[in-house]
Parts: C-alpha cells; sequence; structure tokens
C-alpha cells in the first residue's frame, strides 16, 4: 500500500552469529580482571602465600593440565552436568506441559513443586549418600533433582503464558487438538525451554561443585578439597576458574544456539 | 436492495439468542434476545459500546462461545464449535511469531481438515500473498512487518482456507488513521475480486457506513438490536464518499445514537465496579 509506512528489512539474516565486539569487550574485561589480581599481588597487601601471583596460577594450571590430568577432572564435571539437566529436563518437560496446560493438574500439584523447588539441592545431599553411596548414582540424582525443579516452572510459566489468540486462531483455521500442541504449543513454549535449559545448566554447576566437594575422587571439586587438603592455594584457584570458565562455555553455547533457533523473536 | 436481499440465500439465522455470563462475582445478562439473519455475499457491521456483548454475538458464530437459549443456524444446521467454514480477524491480528510470512498463510493448508486443498497449497500461498499486496515479503518474520502489514497477513491466512465467512472482530482498532483507511479500502477491493459474508465489529460509525450493506445499533449491555439501518450507497465505494452530505447526514444520526449508548454502558461500568 503507498499510504503505508514502508518497513525495514534489512538485517533479517545478519544479527544472529557470532559478532567480534562483544567478544572483545569479553577478552578485555577479563584482562583488566587479571590486572587487577596482578597489582593486588604485587601491592603485597595480602600473604603472598595467601594469594598466589596469576602467571603462578597460570603454571600450576599447565602443569595440573598435563601431569596431574585436569582435562578428566573437566570432562567428568562437565559430562556430570549434561547427563543432570538432559535427564532433569527429559522429566520437566511433560510435567511442566501438563502443569501449564490443565488447570486442576496445576493447583494439585503446584504447592508440592514449590516445596522441593524451595529446598536447595545441596541439602539433600547427606539423604542422597545415605541411599546411594558416594559413587556416580548419588551425585547424578541429584543434579537430575536440581535441573529437574530449576526447569519445570520455567517450563509451566511459559506454556501458562502462550497468548490465547493464537489457540484460538488456529482454532478457527480449524485445528485439531493434536495440531494445536505440534504446531503452536511446541514453538511457542521453545524460548521458555532454552531459558529452563539455561538455569538449570547454572544451577546445576553450582549443585555439582558442592556434591563434589562433599565426596568424589575425581572432578573440578575434587581439585578444590585436594588443594585445600594439601594447602596448595594456586591449585584451588586453578579449580575455581575452571569451574567458572566450563560454566560460561556451556552458557555462551546455549545462547548462541538459542539465537539460532529463535531468529523469529521481537528482541533478539 | 430489500428484495435483492430476501432473495438471496440466507447463511447465518440469530434467533432470539441470550447468553449470560456467570463469574466470581455474579451473573452478567449479556446478550438478550438478539435475532438477526446475514445473507449470501452480505456486509454486516455491529457498532455498540465497548462490554456491551458483540464480540460475544461474534464468538457464538465462530464457535467460541454457546448460547444460553435461542438458536444460531449456519447454513440450516447448528454450530458445533469453530470451523474452517468461518475466519475469524481479530484485533490483535494474532499472526505466529514463528513463522513465516509465507508459512504464516500456509498455516491453515497445513492442517488436516482443509486437506482437500492440498493440491492447490502453492499457488493460494502465492494468490494470497500478492491479494494482500506482501510479496517480496515471504521469508520475512512478522517482527519486521507493520501493524497493517500484520493484519494483512491475518487477512491473507483467514482467506487462504477459503472460508464463506468472515468475522471480524475490531480489525482495524489497534491501526492509525491512514493505515486504517488503507486497509478498509483494500478489504472493499479483496471482497470485490472474492465475495464473502462478513460481519464486523466495530467502534467507528464512518467505518461501518463505508463498508456495510447493512449496520446492527447494538444497545448497553445485556445487548439488544436497536436499530437495524440500511446503507443506501452502491458499491464500490471511494474515500469520496465519506465526503458526501449523505454520508455525513448518516453518519452524525448514528453517532448520536451511539453516542447515547456508550453513555449508558459508561453508567453500568461505573455501577458494577
Amino acid at each position: 500500500m503507498p499510504q503505508e509506512r514502508a518497513v525495514k528489512r534489512s538485517g533479517c539474516a545478519k544479527q544472529r552469529g557470532f559478532s567480534t565486539a562483544p567478544f572483545l569487550a569479553g577478552v578485555a574485561s577479563f584482562l583488566t580482571l587479571g590486572a587487577a589480581w596482578g597489582l593486588l599481588w604485587w601491592s603485597n597487601l595480602f600473604d603472598r602465600g595467601l594469594l598466589p601471583a596469576p602467571w603462578e596460577v597460570l603454571k600450576v594450571l599447565i602443569e595440573q593440565m598435563t601431569e596431574k590430568g585436569l582435562w578428566l577432572d573437566i570432562l567428568l564435571s562437565t559430562r556430570r552436568v549434561v547427563v543432570g539437566v538432559v535427564c532433569g529436563l527429559a522429566i520437566a518437560l511433560p510435567v511442566g506441559f501438563l502443569l501449564g496446560w490443565y488447570k486442576s493438574v496445576r493447583a494439585f500439584i503446584d504447592p508440592v513443586i514449590n516445596f522441593y523447588r524451595a529446598l536447595p539441592p545441596i541439602a539433600l545431599i547427606p539423604l542422597v549418600i545415605v541411599y546411594f553411596g558416594i559413587g556416580e548414582p548419588a551425585r547424578i540424582s541429584v543434579l537430575i533433582y536440581a535441573a529437574f525443579f530449576s526447569s519445570v516452572i520455567v517450563i509451566y510459566e511459559g506454556i501458562k503464558m502462550i497468548p490465547p489468540i493464537y489457540i484460538r486462531v488456529s482454532k478457527a483455521l480449524g485445528a485439531s487438538d493434536f495440531e494445536i500442541f505440534k504446531k503452536i504449543v511446541v514453538p511457542a513454549a521453545l524460548p521458555h525451554v532454552l531459558t529452563a535449559f539455561r538455569v538449570s545448566t547454572g544451577v546445576c554447576w553450582t549443585t555439582l561443585v558442592a556434591a563434589e566437594l562433599v565426596a568424589a575422587e575425581r572432578g573440578l571439586g575434587a581439585v578444590i578439597v585436594n588443594g585445600q587438603n594439601f594447602f596448595q592455594v594456586p591449585v584451588i584457584f586453578v579449580g575455581i576458574i575452571m569451574i567458572g570458565t566450563v560454566a560460561v562455555l556451556m552458557d555462551q553455547v546455549l545462547r548462541y544456539a538459542t539465537a539460532h533457533l529463535l531468529t523469529w523473536q521481537e528482541s533478539m | 436492495m430489500e428484495t435483492q436481499r430476501q432473495a438471496a440465500r440466507e447463511r447465518v439465522i440469530f434467533n432470539n439468542v441470550s447468553k449470560t455470563y456467570h463469574g466470581d462475582h455474579g451473573s452478567v445478562k449479556v446478550v438478550e434476545d438478539v435475532s438477526f439473519k446475514l445473507a449470501e455475499g452480505e456486509f454486516v457491521s455491529l457498532i455498540g459500546p465497548s462490554g456491551c456483548g458483540k464480540t460475544t454475538m461474534l464468538q457464538m458464530l465462530a464457535g467460541f462461545v454457546t448460547q444460553d437459549t435461542g438458536q444460531i443456524t449456519l447454513d440450516g444446521g447448528p454450530i458445533k464449535g469453530p470451523g474452517s467454514d468461518r475466519g475469524v480477524i481479530f484485533q490483535e491480528y494474532g499472526v505466529f511469531p514463528w513463522l513465516t510470512v509465507e508459512k504464516n498463510i500456509d498455516f491453515g493448508l497445513s492442517l488436516r481438515c482443509n486437506k482437500h486443498l492440498d493440491s492447490k497449497r502453492k499457488e493460494l500461498v502465492a494468490h494470497y500473498l500478492k491479494l494482500m499486496h506482501l510479496n517480496g515479503f515471504e521469508k520475512a518474520y512478522p517482527k519486521h512487518l507493520s501493524g497493517g502489514m500484520r493484519q494483512r497477513l491475518a487477512l491473507a491466512r483467514a482467506y487462504a482456507v477459503n472460508p464463506n465467512i468472515l468475522l471480524m472482530d475490531e480489525p482495524f482498532g489497534a491501526l492509525d488513521a491512514q493505515t486504517r483507511l488503507a486497509l478498509q479500502l483494500q478489504l472493499m477491493e479483496v471482497l470485490t475480486e472474492e465475495r464473502k459474508t462478513v460481519l464486523l465489529i466495530t467502534h467507528s460509525v464512518e467505518e461501518a457506513i463505508f463498508l456495510s450493506n447493512r449496520i446492527l445499533i447494538i444497545s448497553a449491555r445485556p445487548s439488544k438490536i436497536l436499530r437495524v439501518v440500511d446503507v443506501p450507497f452502491p458499491y464500490p465505494r471511494t474515500p469520496e464518499l465519506t465526503a458526501t452530505p449523505e454520508f455525513q447526514r448518516l453518519r452524525l444520526e448514528l453517532e448520536e445514537v451511539s453516542m447515547q449508548q456508550y453513555a449508558k454502558q459508561q453508567e453500568l461500568a461505573a455501577e458494577t465496579q
């Protein structure tokens, strides 16, 4: 229509994907942090036995990687988180859908969910150790628990918030219940499912480290405990830095995936 | 005009239809004893204050709401829920943001109940893309479209499954005056090409006169038909029509009636608060 405002079509495809400016800003911010740390070390305000220099930690990091098998700890911890998140989400998806879609189910189950959600997963670790011992099943079950309860709320709130107009429009066009589920509910809930993925990944990292601090022979939590036991402060630093790094990297991967899957979203 | 309409086939009959909503704060009668008919190819508008129950009337015909008493007949039979024989256009467009323009138009055609159109699917999408002036935007997502374009997309999507009745609930209410006029003209153009029976809800007396064969003025709650007005202007209508004294006289007359009902509805709303 001639009278109508023209609409910009630019930037349809260009926005997503990797962009250099924010990446450089991120690198700069970490370099600044490193410099501040170096300065703090240099100022001698803290005992140098308690605050190692950045390069010292870097040296230990390389040493741990090449000689002590730090990569195995990283791999084990990451695998535990991934298994926990995937299993937790697999349960949370159908449950979240039932809760979001059926009011009666929500009224019945909501209070219980809220109780368990308010409970920090770490509080369950002693009980889980009593039940499963200190092996892999104990850690994984705590992680599944953590992933489930942190994501189920996000998913069901997401389902609940699907604008009713989409359902009405599709019904008016003749959609069956199954078609409404497949063609409306699933795509409309996808952004919330991806948010749930990110939230539960974050929660799982927190929980994992706590679980590994208590009981694990290997894993990044165990690295920290070992550092503490042998009073090797640089090793503790290495453990902390690696946990942060892996968690940030995983979040970045999820963000990237989200941006790709949700190009249609208004705010992207 | 009158005899012509009687000769045409009656598509929709409302016969003494009433509806009461039961909420937490008691019951509200929204529609009372409404009777009217829609003939094949007729364009009928409902004008009335907001909250008076016009939307309920449209939703009963769409199949989203069931009446308490009275009968609604669609092509001789009762209404059994929503169906693709009636296209519904909402003020909020309801275009699916996760689908491209093309896929939005194709949505209805992808459903099992519209399988009979399968062989023409591609042609239909291309046809309505063009008819609604959306070509060039096939692969764009709705976030890149203006309000007017989104509403045209909603129209294209509704048209694609070939409904013979269009139910429009304040379709242009959220648009600025210019876009609104553009869309009114375009709707008329499209209806000339592919005639449909239309029921339009609007606040704008001017819009109702400009588009309709017939206008039903609806009272404040509960909805009753206060007046039936036949619009005497022949189609095709152009924007110049709105400047004629006949048009303006009719507009002023109807606006006066509709303002009275608006005031009544305001009183009602104040009482219930």
